[in-house]
This record gives C-alpha cells, sequence and structure tokens, in this order.
C-alpha cells in the first residue's frame, strides 16, 4: 500500500473550546489507484489532507492520534526536515485556488524551477528548461514564450495547469488534490481533470481527489470515501456506491442533487445542518439528520463495518440501507 | 423570441401576456485611459443584445460561464445597472426609461436574491431589520405597527422560527441566511424573483432544501422566476425554460427538454458535454467535447459569431455574419424539439448528455 492513514485524529483549540475536525479517519491508497474523499465544508476532508502532508497550521491545528503510513514509514514520527524532502518529491499537493497558491511575484518559470534548483540541484539554465519541459506537458500554449510570465498573466484554467505541473515536477508517487477544480468553470474543469487523470495514469500515481462534487467522484474515482463531521461513515469501489450506497448519509447525498439527463420531481432534502465541531452529538454524528435512526444510533458511535467486497460503513443499519 | 408556430411545439413558452419582456439589451462598461484627462479606449461588451420573455409563474433559468454577462443582465433587471441600450419592459411598459417615483413603484414587483448569504446581509443588522426595511422605503405595502408580525410571518414562511427575529446574521447558518435573503426578497410581495447563484455558496445537503423551498413559495405565490446559475442540474430541475449564455449574447433558449436533451447549438452541446454526471457508469457512454482555449475577453470579442475561436464547425460565415437568435431554417415546420431559437449558422442536433439509465438496467 502507499498510503495508509490509521485512526488519525486532529483538533483545533479555539476560544470556544476543541473542535474536533478529524475524529479517527483510516483510509488508504495504493499506487495507480485514485481515491475521491467526499465530503462538504467542515467535514474534515481537507484537515485530514493538510495532515498527511504535514502542512497543518499549528497551532491552533493539532494532531493527537493516528498514523500515516507513506510507503511503510509513520510520516508522524519523521522530523521536519525529513518531512520536506519527502513533500515535493515524493508526495504533492494541488491546491483548489491557483491564483493564491502561487507566487505573485516569482515568474513562472522560476516557480518551477525552484523545485529542480532545491531537490535536484539543477543550475538556473537547466531548471529552466526544465520548466518549459513541464509546461508543455501539461498542454500550455506556446511554453517558451511564457515561461517568464507572472501567475497572473495566465487564465484561471492555465493557472491550475501550472499548479498540475508544480505537483507532478519530481514525478511523485502520490498527489493529493484538493478541490482542484472547483474554482473553474465546467468546460475548463473538463480540460483540467482530463490532463490530471492522463498523467496520473502515464506516472502510476496514486491520486486523492478531495471534492464535494458527486459528479467528478463519478467520473475519475477508484473508490470512495465519504467524511462527515471528521469521520469516515462509508467506503467503496466508485460502482458500489453510486448503485447501492450502504449509509444513510451516503444515500441522502445521492438523492438531493438534481439530475442533467432528466428532469426530478422534488429533491429529497437532507433535514437540518452539518454538526458544530465544538459539539458533534454523542452516538452517530448524524443521527439528528437520519430518517433511520434507533437508540442506539444516539448512544453508541458506529464502528466501520465490514461491508464486503471491499465496502465499508460506519452505520448499525448498513444492509437495511444498502437493501433499502 | 419566435412566436409558437404550432401548438405543443415550445410548451413552456409563454402563452399568456409576459410579465417581463427584455429586447436587445446592452451593457457596454467603459474602459478609460488616463487620470487628470480620461478617454475612453474601449468598452467591455458584457452584454450585447439579450432578448428574451418571463412569463407569469414562470420559471427561466439562464445558464453560462464566468463573465458571459449572466449576473449583469440580473442587475439590469433590478435597476443596480443601467443598460447602455435596450428595452426592459415590466407589462408593457419600459422601466429604462422610468425615474422617480414610477421607476420606485415598479422596482417593488422585482426584487432579489443574491449570491453570497454571507455578503448580502448587513451583519450590524439583526434580521427582523433586514427583512423589513424594504418597508421602510415602500411604506405603503405595511403599516409601520404591522411591520414586526409581517417579519415573523415571512421567517415562517421560508422556515425560519419566528423567534429568531431579534438575532444577527452570524447566528445563522449559509443555508439560513439565504433563507433570510428570500424572505427579504418576499417583503414586497413581488412578482418576479431574480436569483443570481442563490445556492452556488451552499452545500449540497443545503442546496436541496432551499431548491425546495424557492419551488414551494412560487406555487404558493404565483412568482415568476429567472434563476441564473452555472449549474446545469440544478437549472434543469428549477426552470421550465433555459436560455445559454455565451460571451455578452445569448446562445439558444428553448423548454428544459429542447435545451437539455435536444440541443442545437455547438457551445450549448459542449457545455453539456463537460457536465461529470453522479453515476460511474455514464464514463463509457458520454459524448465528450472538450473545447480548446479559453473564453476570449469581452473587451475585444471575436467577430461574427462570439463562440467561433472555439467551435469545431466554424467557417468563414460565422467571423462576418452574426448569427441571430432564431429558430435555424433547418428546423423551421419541423415541429419537433429541435424548433426552438439557437443561434449558429451551422445548428445541428447533437445529444451529449447520455440518455438515463433505468435503476433495473446494468448490473
Amino acid at each position: 500500500m502507499l498510503l495508509e492513514v490509521r485512526d488519525l485524529q486532529v483538533e483545533f483549540h479555539t476560544r470556544e473550546g476543541v473542535a474536533r475536525a478529524v475524529n479517527g479517519v483510516t483510509y488508504s491508497v495504493a499506487a495507480g489507484e485514485t481515491l475521491a474523499v467526499l465530503g462538504e465544508s467542515g467535514s474534515g476532508k481537507s484537515v485530514t489532507a493538510q495532515a498527511i502532508m504535514g502542512i497543518l497550521d499549528s497551532p491552533p491545528g493539532r494532531i493527537s492520534g493516528g498514523e500515516v503510513l507513506f510507503k511503510g514509514r509513520d510520516l508522524l514520527r519523521l522530523k521536519e526536515d525529513q518531512r520536506r524532502r519527502i513533500r515535493g518529491a515524493e508526495m504533492a499537493m494541488i491546491f483548489q485556488d491557483a491564483l493564491s497558491s502561487l507566487n505573485p511575484v516569482l515568474t513562472v518559470g522560476n516557480q518551477l524551477g525552484e523545485m529542480f534548483i532545491v531537490h535536484r540541484g539543477m543550475n538556473r539554465g537547466r531548471a529552466r528548461s526544465e520548466a518549459v519541459g513541464l509546461m508543455d506537458r501539461v498542454r500550455i500554449p506556446a511554453a517558451k514564450e511564457r515561461v517568464d510570465d507572472y501567475p497572473h498573466q495566465f487564465s484561471g484554467g492555465m493557472r491550475q495547469r501550472i499548479m498540475i505541473a508544480m505537483a507532478l515536477a519530481l514525478e511523485p508517487d502520490l498527489i493529493i488534490a484538493d478541490e482542484p477544480t472547483t474554482a473553474l468553470d465546467v468546460t475548463v474543469q473538463a480540460q483540467v481533470m482530463d490532463l490530471l487523470a492522463e498523467l496520473r495514469r502515464e506516472l502510476d500515481m496514486g491520486l486523492i481527489l478531495i471534492t464535494h462534487d458527486l459528479g467528478v467522484v463519478a467520473d475519475v474515482a477508484d473508490r470512495i470515501a465519504v467524511m462527515y463531521a471528521g469521520r469516515i461513515v462509508e467506503s467503496a469501489p466508485v460502482h458500489d456506491i453510486y448503485r447501492a450506497p450502504a449509509h444513510p448519509y451516503t444515500r441522502g447525498l445521492l438523492e438531493s442533487i438534481p439530475r442533467l439527463d432528466q428532469k426530478g420531481r422534488e429533491l429529497y432534502a437532507i433535514k437540518g445542518l452539518p454538526p458544530n465541531l465544538l459539539r458533534i452529538p454523542p452516538g452517530c454524528a448524524f443521527n439528528p439528520r437520519c430518517p433511520m435512526a434507533q437508540d442506539i444510533c444516539r448512544t453508541e458511535v458506529p464502528p466501520l463495518f465490514d461491508a464486503g467486497e471491499g465496502r465499508r460503513s460506519a452505520c448499525f443499519f448498513w444492509k437495511e440501507t444498502r437493501d433499502g | 423570441m419566435a412566436e409558437p408556430a404550432t401548438a405543443g411545439v415550445a410548451p413552456a413558452a409563454p402563452a399568456a401576456e409576459p410579465v417581463l419582456e427584455v429586447r436587445d439589451l446592452v451593457k457596454h462598461f467603459p474602459l478609460t485611459r488616463g487620470v487628470l484627462f480620461r478617454k475612453q479606449v474601449g468598452a467591455v461588451q458584457a452584454v450585447d443584445g439579450v432578448s428574451f420573455d418571463l412569463a407569469p409563474g414562470e420559471t427561466l433559468g439562464i445558464v453560462g460561464e464566468s463573465g458571459c454577462g449572466k449576473s449583469t443582465v440580473a442587475k439590469m433587471l433590478v435597476n443596480l445597472e443601467r443598460p447602455t441600450s435596450g428595452v426592459i419592459r415590466y407589462k408593457g411598459e419600459d422601466i429604462t426609461r422610468l425615474s422617480g417615483r414610477a421607476l420606485k413603484a415598479v422596482r417593488r414587483n422585482i426584487q432579489m436574491v443574491f449570491q453570497d448569504p454571507y455578503t448580502s446581509l448587513n451583519p450590524r443588522m439583526t434580521v427582523g431589520d433586514i427583512i423589513g426595511e424594504p418597508y421602510e422605503i415602500h411604506p405603503e405595502v405595511a403599516p409601520k405597527g404591522d411591520r414586526r408580525r409581517r417579519v415573523r410571518e415571512l421567517l415562517d414562511v421560508v422556515g425560519l422560527n419566528p423567534e429568531y427575529i431579534n438575532r444577527y446574521p452570524h447566528q445563522f447558518s449559509g443555508g439560513q441566511r439565504q433563507r433570510i435573503g428570500i424572505a427579504r426578497g418576499l417583503a414586497l410581495q413581488p412578482e418576479i424573483i431574480v436569483a443570481d447563484e442563490p445556492v452556488s455558496a451552499l452545500d449540497v445537503s443545503v442546496q436541496a432544501q432551499v431548491i425546495n423551498l424557492m419551488e414551494k413559495l412560487q406555487s404558493e405565490f404565483g412568482l415568476s422566476y429567472l434563476f441564473i446559475a452555472h449549474d446545469l442540474s440544478i437549472v434543469r430541475h428549477i426552470s421550465d425554460r433555459v436560455g445559454v449564455m455565451y460571451l455578452g449574447r445569448l446562445a439558444e433558449i428553448g423548454s428544459d427538454e429542447e435545451i437539455y436533451d435536444h440541443p442545437t447549438h455547438p457551445y450549448t452541446q459542449a457545455l453539456l458535454s463537460a457536465v461529470p454526471l453522479p453515476d460511474p457508469t455514464a464514463r463509457e457512454r458520454r459524448d465528450r467535447i472538450i473545447l480548446s482555449g479559453d473564453v476570449p475577453s469581452p473587451a475585444n470579442p471575436p467577430s461574427g459569431c462570439r463562440f467561433r475561436t472555439r467551435c469545431w464547425k466554424a467557417r468563414e460565415r460565422c467571423a462576418v455574419e452574426v448569427p441571430e437568435l432564431a429558430v435555424p431554417e433547418v428546423f423551421r415546420g419541423d415541429g419537433g424539439p429541435a424548433t426552438h431559437p439557437s443561434a449558429c449558422h451551422f445548428a445541428a442536433e447533437r445529444r451529449t448528455v447520455p440518455t438515463a439509465t433505468e435503476p433495473d438496467e446494468g448490473e
């Protein structure tokens, strides 16, 4: 296994109390696999990724438990300079907002080339030609002429390509993409997702795709992990989860989105709101919003049940949900 | 807007007198140079000749990507922007020529719901003051003594606890704030609500709640909606008719079925094909059109058809002749669902959304 996250816990210490953003997340990614981590805002999907990358803002964030095994080594036990060597070279991240992730006062060529100077010890000239090669690879037209341009001179879609180029520069084994296309228009999103999927295949990388978009997931993922209130509530191969979700939250999400291919009836709406992380409800965090909740759901935290065929669900009634 | 030639051609085409008629609406924002001696050096052609009708009780969806001008259209309808030229007729009266009291009376009937529930509510005002503020401007709607009661009623209508009347916006979640924005929009009992991306800032599970609320309110109060969004699935769900905008112009307009299942404009086809479907089995069945390049700048739009620089069908004619928004000649008299206005010289039907599978199909 390329990456194994085991029982990861992250807390944020705020003035109002301790927000438990990640409460025991367990997932894994194999080489060449695309895992989609699906969740709404505040579900902990991005915080988990930041903990894996070692870029969690700390304080206020604090990893309070768990392991992040990357190629067998627990990253949480490494020293910062060891982690820095892994970051970029072996695992890299693509962020949602390319404009604020790129340095506005450095040319694109400089920023791309820096990867080669720092990690590979190349001189400026060679780093620059590597940068041009990368820009070609992510299909930025006229890369040679544009290598000395600044980020603001590129369109949103092109900037996102530059982000991808930067992540791929050192051909890492794992890419974490956090909502990489959320800020983009749908036709540009299609271009960027296509490019990302193609490069992932070419380099046989593992990809963690963090998103809230059930369409994007269905389009590119091999497996899905659905997060709610800092926990994985369901994980399964992509086809299974869309055909027969085994957690009421997943099912609610799937039923609440309107369809492009037909005019539906009234949308199913999950009642209520996601919980405040300072006050996560006892038992199953989803129980106040769940149509299937019983007494046990209000008192006991459901473990991740093995639902067979590589599926897991944190619902006492996963069987009824899946078959219902 | 073409008149429906035969019955049943355009099922949702306004049969009743439209409440709103928009004709050749144009908004150019001047580009100036110089500080002391400003001179105009060009114009951003944000909206460049948009026409449509809105029938009573109807929802017209406007879709398009960022910069296509859809929000500028919305702002002109509620008089937040003055059109450069063109006509907006509300019940036959051109509101772009009105001013003073007459304008105020009309504006009461066209209200707006904004995209961002975080910045469109004044953080220093209570919910009661926010929802009741329209009555300060239009005191004839509700006498002073009656306002609190009205506001409570409105809170109840949008599904919020009337006891929350003294709370502040920050005490509410995003979905609840959008309900507050909707309540404010309803306060003056308007006939038309212009909603600009009303759910795009909300989480998926909350989006459905707000969409359902808007549909309920529409049937309860007989509202007409102009629903602007970039999410094509949501627009299909809520709209009777849909207009597709590209770079300041309408590319195609028709009933939801005509646009989604029988699009004839290449841009609509590409746009629809790019939407990822929440169905992994659709991966193999889809007819995907990946457009090359980016949207050109509205300050310097291409001649002729504005989509031609990214269109795989473009020929010489497209560069010289602006295609008008009308039923294309090939489909005239056809009477089928492809018979709807489409601004393309080479319009042809091509379905790019995979057909829905029946639940029992597949494995």
